[in-house]
């Protein structure tokens, strides 16, 4: 017996399938992330990149600890599980000691900036030639909304009730903008996952990060902004012009450094 | 990969502990190894930065000991024989990583370079989360620790277990004559990771949340999975032999155990006692863990009593009692015994004064 919630606005027709579509790399397209979250959508670009670049035979994804960790064990590429921001000194001892392989790191924010900000600042300043990917959506979203380091002022959260104070709480890690500065870095950009045409630049990005690591130029970094409606309390449609009014007004997308030439 | 050592044994030479323990993990393949600073570990990564190099290997010098151990985890993943260390203070820094390297079923070789003798709760009881065991190999001079630290690179291999050598300050600073053994090749293991398996719908995974694929329609099991850790790590605890130095317990009245640098001095004092006429008797366990229980047991089966020493509060000292399981009385002639760097520097360690606290339990 199927159950179904209770609507005041039943569809006028049956569910039929529309797509049988499963996105490049990813085994099985399952995953019990909510709807309206913007990983899967980060991590299919991350795969799409890999497998257009042609470095599906060649790639270890290192992962931290989030709602995305989902995806560690339903991927077609390796992967290697790390601990809760330690991701960036892992990808360096497979980098290291594999020097053929493309190491990429899939972390959040609270992941990556608040648990492991010394770790991808000192792969950044070692000019690591890695790749560390990070999906921003200013909470931890697997403990329930709670504020992280890149959490912006007056976003709520579990931890922050009334708005994220700069008084009380101390004022958001921008973390793309730390890393541009430092000499390492070969590529440093953010994008977002709130639009097809968002969706599409961040790809770019990722391929360019890919390239930078395939010519051995240093450090890439993409930061991803993604939406996080459950963590952000609000409705799933409301999302992505949250992301935009809120995330993005502080977090800025673009290309903040890219040293390859073109 | 060329190598310009040669594979064969090199003659003597002196050198110190640190330098010793660097050039027999090399020759044991140890092709990464990563590390912080620190007292007295830190001669080990200064030769391995040396070395490590001029045989294709790779050394770091990590910003923290939470990196060296992180990167020191991406290397074994690879399937490189790797290395990392540190004293007990630094390994507390690790810990969190080291219960899941085990998990995650990754060999791994971790010197403790340790101050007096206060981690042995540390290395034979874990400091880290959750349900694992480590192999500990305590050696009492540089010879010992050459062949130790070759037969932890093969436990690990054999048996995808983190293992710990328990050293100290004696060990890592002083100076003697010893064999580098022959170099040895390892064959990269089938499990390790270097991307080729990407795209054959098999891709690997080493985790320690499992290895399952979702698409095996399970995903992750915790349940399952660490089961099949506990599985593995009786498996390994019953089939790695325990090692001890035992020494004149056949007709012993008394019998003194001791681990690490000091046993070599106790075993001094016994040797003084003996030809005094005195009925005592030595053990010193090589592997803590597995702890040489069985051998404890029976070698102080009848006898008068049973002294343990260790420069430490009395840690070995559990171990000991649950060996012997009542049958003599155990005595703790040990204790915290330092200069003032705190490094381990023990005025104890003198065999007068050992062979008096012998003489007070075979008086009792």
């Amino acid at each position: 017996m199927s159950t179904s919630l209770p609507t005041n606005n039943p569809p006028d027709e049956p569910s039929r399938l529309v797509d049988d579509f499963v996105p490049t790399l990813i085994d099985v397209g399952a995953h019990h992330l909510c709807p309206g979250c913007g990983e899967p959508i980060a991590m299919r670009c991350v795969m799409e990149a890999i497998d257009e670049r042609e470095l599906t035979a060649r790639s270890v994804a290192v992962f931290g600890i989030g709602c995305y960790t989902a995806f560690s064990n339903n991927l077609d590429i390796e992967v290697l599980q790390a601990l809760h921001g330690r991701a960036p000194s892992l990808a360096t001892g497979v980098k290291r000691a594999k020097p053929s392989t493309i190491v990429v790191t899939i972390q959040g924010d609270g992941d990556m900036v608040s648990e492991g900000l010394q770790e991808v600042l000192h792969a950044a300043a070692r000019g690591e030639n890695i790749t560390c990917i990070m999906l921003n959506n200013g909470v931890f979203g697997e403990t329930g909304g709670h504020m992280t380091a890149t959490t912006v002022l007056g976003q709520r959260t579990k931890t922050s009730l009334e708005g994220r104070d700069a008084a009380l709480h101390g004022r958001p890690i921008l973390l793309s903008s730390l890393l541009a500065q430092i000499d390492g870095t070969a590529f440093v950009a953010r994008g977002a996952v709130n639009s097809a045409g968002n969706v599409a630049r961040t790809k770019k990005l990722l391929l360019r990060a890919l390239t930078a690591q395939e010519q051995n130029a240093g450090f890439s970094f993409v930061e991803i902004l993604t939406m996080c409606p459950t963590g952000w309390f609000i409705e799933t449609e409301e999302a992505p012009d949250y992301l935009n009014d809120k995330l993005a007004a502080v977090h800025e997308p673009g290309v903040l450094k890219d040293v390859l030439g073109q | 990969m060329t190598l310009r050592m040669a594979p064969q044994a090199k003659d003597p030479q002196l050198l110190q502990g640190s330098e010793a323990i660097a050039d027999a993990m090399i020759a044991a393949g140890c092709r990464f190894f990563s590390g912080y600073p620190m007292t007295p570990f830190t001669e080990v990564l200064e030769v391995m930065a040396r070395k490590l190099p001029e045989v294709g290997g790779v050394c770091m010098n990590a910003e923290s000991e939470l990196e060296a151990i992180g990167m020191a985890w991406g290397a074994a993943a690879t399937g490189t024989p790797s290395a990392t260390g540190s004293t007990g203070q630094g390994l507390s820094l690790m810990q969190e990583s080291l219960s899941e390297i085990t998990l995650a079923r990754l060999p791994l070789v971790v010197l403790n370079m340790g101050r007096a003798q206060g981690d042995y709760y540390q290395a034979t009881r874990g400091g880290g989360h959750g349900d694992y065991r480590h192999l500990v190999l305590s050696p009492a001079d540089a010879a010992e620790a050459i062949d130790l630290i070759g037969l932890a690179f093969d436990l690990t291999e054999r048996w995808r277990n983190p293992v710990v050598v328990l050293g100290d300050y004696y060990l890592a600073h002083t100076a003697r004559s010893v064999t580098i053994p022959a170099m040895k090749t390892r064959e990269t293991p089938e499990w390790a990771l270097d991307g080729s398996s990407g795209g054959t719908r098999h891709a690997k995974l080493i985790s320690p949340l499992g290895t399952a694929k979702q698409r095996d329609d399970v995903g992750y099991d915790i349940a399952v999975h660490y089961a099949d850790c506990v599985a593995a790590t009786n498996e390994m605890i019953a089939n790695v032999e325990p090692l001890a130095e035992v020494e004149s317990t056949d007709d012993a009245e008394i019998i003194v155990v001791a681990f690490g640098t000091p046993g070599a001095y106790v075993r001094a004092a016994v040797r003084q006692l003996r030809s005094d006429g005195v009925a005592v008797g030595f053990i010193r366990p090589i592997t803590l863990f597995p702890f040489p229980s069985d051998l404890v047991a029976r070698a102080t089966q009848g006898v008068k009593s049973v002294a343990v020493y260790e420069n430490n509060q009395g840690q070995m000292l559990d171990d000991v009692r649950l060996a012997v399981l009542g049958n003599a009385p155990v005595h703790f002639i040990g204790g915290l015994s330092l200069d003032s760097s705190g490094f381990g520097i023990a005025p104890d360690l003198e065999v007068s004064v050992l062979v008096d606290r012998i003489r007070e339990v075979a008086a009792q």
